[in-house]
């Protein structure tokens, strides 16, 4: 049986993990962390096979209350000391928002509604970000923000599960049996929607592109009205654009329409994004509760880390230790 | 009492159902309006596979009448595909058609807007037509079948208001009989109150409710507006006149 072979020895409680994307990682270590014998199962053939692949990695509590609630600014405040202590390549340069000429109410707009920012000028844009000198004249600047590699903090999770003495295995069937674990922890993403009757997707899109003409030192978020878009610099001169939101459970490619708009965006932010290759379109769907709200739900020996919506890098941290509180008593 | 295709309303709001922070929000949103309807739009690239099934579960949960949208649709074809797709989805043969000829001002097409309206009226459909506040555009809406009118505030999302108040009245006086909601371009309760003292049956907000830093307050905000707008209709307003007149009468005062 796949389940008993992969139990790893020890004295603490056996916890089987179902998924390895952001939720299903960080509750591994956290768990392990904590003293738990931790089995990873993953039914895809990497971490990441679903959302947390194509997430923009962007650890904005302060932006986010933009449209979040204030719950999720409040709990998600020590997520970038979390993956600053766990993973490599965290940057702290912190989120510049800024919109164009025509759309600068939207920037008092985003102000109102967020904190912990300040209100910059073209002197202090052109500092910043040099090649966004003489585009923008009003940007905020949120100083205690970050990002991270999406990509790159998962698979230094994965090796960090590993470190601690547990197991992954990948191309685990979904139904294959969780005898002999003390618990299990559930954290398929959206491939729990048949279980979990109140969750929906919502239809995420984005692009990676490549710019050796651009250079950016942080995320950039382009309010405009119809459009809004961000833009995460990733290693040589990669940037990530995202990222849409419809509420829809195709799953499908990008369609021409989206790809055009956030291009468009693109382009606007900087004309030499014209000359940029488009490395790769993604599409995924972001699992949902009816509140967006990321949450820990406990049936028996069963927990389940789920509805992440697009707060998987900003709470799966306190999500997961959530998690293991239970596992150890002391929720 | 005003009939929409034979149907009276709860209530004379009308609310859409798109960018609300979440679901639950929308919910709450909908229940402090008490609205009457609500909208809800099939993005036409969820089509066939039915993507947005789970939301839509969500909208039908509400327990208001639905009225689904052929939003973001500019051509004829586009529209009627989507209206037809949103009678299987919602069971409902009534329609808000949008057919957008302009994509700066989001303005309706209202050619294409007529020949759609003719098509779905024929096909059983109860049209409910965004249109520009036109005259001659509504008499060809109404010879296509259509008992309602949607005519437009100011461009959708704009929050701009009643941008020709001149036209909408025009409107209302040319077609008395004919139930009339204000659609796109309301942004404040204010602006929903003066539709309704214009003697319009009814607004349709979306923009101006789910981003509001409060939703659910803001939609409350605007039920009351409505209802206000629509008594002081009812009680029939005074005239604005270019000279004061005193509140309170000269004569009989002591002479001095």
């Amino acid at each position: 049986m796949v389940a008993q072979t992969a139990i790893p020895h020890g004295t603490g409680p056996s916890v089987l993990v179902r998924g390895a994307g952001v939720s299903g990682l960080t509750a591994a270590v956290t768990l392990a962390e904590r003293g738990a014998r931790v089995s990873v199962h993953e039914c895809g053939g990497r971490v990441g096979w679903g959302a947390s692949w194509k997430a923009g990695g962007m650890l904005a509590p302060w932006c986010e209350a933009e449209s979040a609630t204030p719950e999720v600014t409040a709990q998600s405040l020590a997520s970038l000391d979390w993956w600053d202590a766990h993973v490599p390549g965290v940057d702290r340069n912190g989120t510049l928002v800024l919109a164009p000429p025509r759309d600068v109410r939207e920037i008092m707009r985003f102000a109102r509604r967020t904190s912990h920012f300040s209100t910059i000028g073209e002197g202090e844009i052109a500092q910043m970000e040099p090649d966004l000198a003489d585009r923008f004249s009003r940007a905020l600047f949120f100083a205690g923000e970050g990002h991270v590699n999406p990509r790159d903090a998962l698979n230094a999770l994965a090796a960090r599960v590993v470190e601690l003495g547990g197991s992954l295995r990948f191309n685990v069937p979904v139904d294959a049996g969780t005898a002999g674990y003390d618990w299990v922890v559930d954290c398929t993403g959206i491939a729990a929607r048949d279980r979990m009757t109140d969750m929906r997707g919502v239809r995420g899109e984005m692009l990676l592109l490549r710019c050796p003409d651009v250079t950016l030192h942080r995320p950039v978020r382009m309010l405009h009205p119809r459009i809004p878009i961000y833009v995460v610099p990733r290693a040589g001169h990669v940037y990530m654009v995202g990222a849409t939101m419809i509420e829809s459970e195709n799953a499908g490619p990008m369609t021409l329409r989206s790809m055009v708009e956030m291009l468009g965006a693109v382009y606007a932010l900087h004309p030499a994004f014209g000359e940029a290759e488009i490395l790769e379109t993604g599409t995924g769907l972001r699992p949902s509760y009816p509140d967006n709200m990321p949450a820990v739900r406990r049936q028996g020996r069963h927990i389940h880390i789920n509805g992440m919506y697009r707060h998987g890098f900003l709470l799966s941290p306190v999500r997961a230790a959530e998690a293991a509180d239970i596992v150890f008593g002391e929720s | 009492m005003t009939l929409f295709y034979g149907t009276e309303l709860a209530s004379r709001l009308m609310l859409g159902t798109a960018q609300y922070p979440s679901p639950e929000i929308l919910s709450d949103a909908v229940r402090r309006a008490g609205a009457g309807v609500v909208t809800v739009s099939l993005r036409r690239e969820a089509a066939g596979s039915r993507a947005g099934q789970a939301f839509w579960t969500l909208i039908r949960e509400l327990d208001v009448p639905v009225l689904p949208n052929t939003a973001g649709c500019h051509t004829v074809r586009e529209a009627v595909t989507t209206a037809q797709m949103a009678r299987e989805v919602f069971g409902t043969d009534w329609i808000k058609l949008e057919v957008i000829g302009e994509s700066d001002t989001l303005q309706p097409d209202m050619f294409a807007l007529v020949e759609a309206a003719r098509i779905l009226t024929e096909d059983g459909f109860r049209v409910f037509p965004y249109m520009t506040e036109d005259l001659v555009g509504a008499e060809r809406l109404l010879r296509a079948g259509c008992e309602v009118l949607m005519p437009w505030g100011a461009p959708i999302g704009s929050g701009k208001g009643l941008n020709n108040l001149f036209g909408l009245r025009a409107l209302r006086a040319h077609f008395p009989d004919v139930p009339m909601v204000v659609d796109a371009g309301i942004g404040v309760p204010s602006h929903a109150a003066q539709a309704m003292e214009l003697g319009y049956d009814a607004v349709l907000i979306n923009t101006a409710v789910a981003k509001a830093g409060n939703p659910a307050e803001m939609a409350r905000a605007f039920a009351m507006a409505v209802e206000a707008g629509r008594m002081a209709y009812i009680a029939d307003p005074m005239e604005e006149r270019d000279m004061a007149v005193p509140s309170t009468p000269v004569i009989g005062q002591a002479v001095l």
